[in-house]
């Protein structure tokens, strides 16, 4: 993204919290980092532990942080259908997949061309949210409120409410292992989509016509920016984000569960935007920051985990994450404490000049 | 709210009446006429079983806490903020309530006052964070809602029902509304019933519309809405005003959540799931404006009727699958908000 690496103070937030976790761990329990080489069902050599467990859910949550990102800076409001939209794209790939029969013995198409059905149906309800957004100028949560309530019923209703399952292990390749490689798959998909991200960030004015439209709508419009495209196209891709994580997603069970699959992740993918130190508000944005944020915001879920927090509890804890970081952030805060780091300052200059 | 000048002088007086509106009123009335035309066309095509009065008291008896909590959103909305929490307080307040009956054999005034503690609690921090630390609304309250959700399992995981005695008897008080009874398949007469919650629904929309249309605070809320630089030089206290309007949903949905409660009789985690959305399209469709300083209480009753006949008009039809609610859900409230987006965009042409 950057031609010479200058080290940014935005990158501080998820490093500090990388370290505070670590740190945390290594008193509670140091046995969290252990890595094991074990065999999974098929006999393959494979990695297992936290550690791995982090940079494998972690990799789904970076794709859509990526995607999150872009749309947070534009619209300086967030997507959160993303769970529900992931649904869908799973949905669609295993309707492409198993064509009418719910139990396929082979697959009815390759697995690429489900995808790609998959990435123009997600990018459709992106485009959906887009036009929403850009063109009818409603608030980008409230406009995707709508498909947060109405993407889990459209995904049920794409295959008539049956859970088909696949039996091809070919297809479980992209959400666990590649045989012969012990390193989970969606790391390697993440690594991709990193790459892609950083190659359209540099040869392109794609970050730069973001940023501006988010910082200032009006004055990127007389700078002869379509603001209403840029807006529109970040939905649009963000949708792409989604769909590849809906393969992770329906990839690592051969099948789907409608109301549980990706359930809460639009939280985690805007805690990731948060925590990268990215403005809530749109405006500047760090992608670095935010993919490191996902693995960050991964590593605080898997550590909860290890304290037998429930599932169902997870987002009050979260919840509370959030606000932390919201509260700590808003510009009246930072102001206070500037202005309180000040006056103790002067107090002491008085003093020493005393 | 200003009124749009009418171009020409040859239009028919409907047509100069509409563009003569206020927001508030055109929007309100296309909710009212969406109504009656969804509610005739159910009984046109659906049958008799629209017409008798206890399906329309049904719809109010099912739907009491949604009311309570939808008007509260309206506020909120009214003023310029959301407050996507809601679902996760009413879960919250009946699994507490739940459980403080059922395992510790508490009494009903207490549950109340639990009710009303959680409620005010969630709109007081909310509150706090939106009006005076000027964070937005939205991430705020989800916030709210997911650790409102979460704190529903730490409360207890297991959903169960609630054998309290004074509380069932609460629960299965039935109030007759006279001179609205039918004859059932028999012929034997049946009085129409509501529910105890009902009345609460009906009290608070009464105060509430009284609150907004006669009272220095109701116009408050109005003026910070529709443009907060100009409430500031008119003197208004835009802060407080904001974190009032928090205030009262979170506490409309601590009470929205005994009502939940009164109705189901049980605690669960999965109680009100969709809820805050349920009562943000009912905001919507009854024509308060996502962008505040345009909504109206009466009209977020008639959202939430709208809605309901929808949800009725898909059961009946044959449509029993819970997917098809959400669809068309949210496909009302699409359209509804493109509705609005339109409208406005028009009178800002004129």
């Amino acid at each position: 993204m950057k031609k010479k690496f200058t080290f940014n103070k935005q990158l501080l937030i998820p490093l500090a919290a990388i370290l505070l976790l670590t740190v945390f761990n290594l008193i509670a329990d140091p046995s969290f980092f252990a890595i094991k080489l074990d065999q999974n069902s098929a006999g393959d050599p494979v990695l297992s532990g936290n550690l791995i467990t982090i940079l494998d859910y972690g990799s789904e949550l970076a794709i859509l942080a990526i995607g999150m990102t872009l749309v947070t800076a534009a619209t300086g409001g967030q997507d959160i259908s993303v769970g529900a939209t992931i649904a869908i794209a799973g949905s669609v790939i295993l309707r492409v997949l198993c064509g009418t029969d719910s139990r396929p013995e082979t697959l009815q198409a390759p697995v690429i061309v489900a995808f790609l059905v998959a990435c123009v149906v997600s990018m459709v309800f992106g485009a959906f949210n887009g036009v929403l957004v850009a063109h009818f100028k409603i608030q980008p949560m409230v406009a995707t409120l709508i498909l947060f309530t109405a993407g889990r019923s459209i995904a049920a209703w794409i295959n008539n409410n049956e859970l088909p399952v696949i039996s091809e292990p070919s297809f479980a390749y992209y959400g666990n292992f590649i045989p012969g490689i012990p390193v989970p798959t969606p790391f390697f998909i993440a690594i991709i989509c990193m790459i892609i991200t950083a190659l359209v960030l540099r040869f392109t004015t794609l970050g730069l016509y973001t940023q501006s439209v988010g910082i200032n709508e009006n004055s990127s419009k007389l700078n002869g920016i379509n603001p209403v495209f840029v807006k529109f196209i970040t939905f649009v891709i963000l949708g792409l984000c989604v769909a590849v994580c809906g393969l992770i997603k329906v990839s690592r069970i051969s099948t789907i569960n409608y109301s549980v699959i990706a359930k809460d992740i639009e939280m985690d993918a805007i805690l990731a935007v948060a925590l990268g130190g990215n403005a809530l508000s749109g405006g500047k944005f760090n992608m670095t920051a935010s993919i490191l944020g996902a693995y960050v915001i991964q590593y605080l879920t898997t550590t909860l985990y290890k304290f037998q927090v429930q599932s169902t509890a997870l987002p009050a804890y979260k919840a509370v994450v959030v606000i932390i970081l919201v509260v700590a952030s808003a510009p009246v805060v930072r102001e206070w404490v500037a202005g309180v780091w000040k006056k103790r300052k002067a107090k002491h200059q008085v003093k020493e000049a005393n | 709210m200003a009124k749009t000048k009418s171009k020409s002088t040859n239009r028919t007086g409907f047509v100069a009446k509409m563009s003569n509106m206020t927001d508030t009123n055109l929007l309100l009335t296309i909710t009212v006429v969406v109504f009656f035309v969804m509610y005739v066309g159910a009984i046109i095509f659906l049958g008799e079983g629209f017409l008798k009065p206890q399906t329309f008291l049904n719809m109010l008896n099912s739907n009491a806490a949604l009311i309570i909590t939808a008007c509260g959103m309206s506020l909120v909305m009214i003023t310029g903020g959301i407050d996507i929490s809601v679902g996760g307080v009413v879960a919250l307040v009946s699994m507490s309530c739940a459980v403080y009956l059922d395992y510790n054999d508490g009494n009903i005034f207490g549950a109340i006052l639990i009710a009303l503690a959680i409620g005010l609690a969630f709109g007081l921090v909310q509150g706090f964070l939106v009006a005076y630390l000027d964070i937005q609304p939205f991430i705020v309250s989800l916030a709210g809602m997911f650790f409102a959700r979460g704190m529903t399992t730490i409360v207890n995981t297991k959903p169960f029902n609630v054998a309290h005695e004074a509380f069932v008897k609460l629960k299965d008080t039935r109030i007759v509304v006279p001179g609205l009874g039918s004859y059932n398949r028999l012929g034997k007469y049946v009085d129409a019933k509501i529910e105890v919650g009902v009345l609460v629904a009906l009290l608070i929309v009464i105060l509430l519309f009284c609150l907004l249309r006669w009272t220095k605070l109701g116009r408050a809320f109005y003026a910070v809405g529709g443009n907060m630089q100009s409430a500031l030089m008119l003197g208004i206290n835009v802060k407080q005003t904001k974190f009032l309007s928090h205030l009262i949903c979170g506490l409309l949905a601590g009470i929205g959540g005994f009502v939940y409660f009164m109705h189901v009789g049980s605690g669960s985690a999965s109680h009100a799931s969709g809820m805050e959305m349920n009562a943000i399209a009912s905001s919507i469709i009854g024509g308060t404006m996502l962008t505040g300083g345009v909504g109206n209480i009466v009209g977020t009753l008639f959202g939430v009727l709208s809605l309901t006949t929808i949800q009725n008009i898909v059961s009946s039809a044959g449509l029993d699958q819970a997917w098809w609610t959400g669809i068309t859900i949210a496909a009302m409230l699409c359209l509804f908000l493109v509705i609005q987006s339109v409208v406005m965009a028009r009178k800002k042409h004129k």
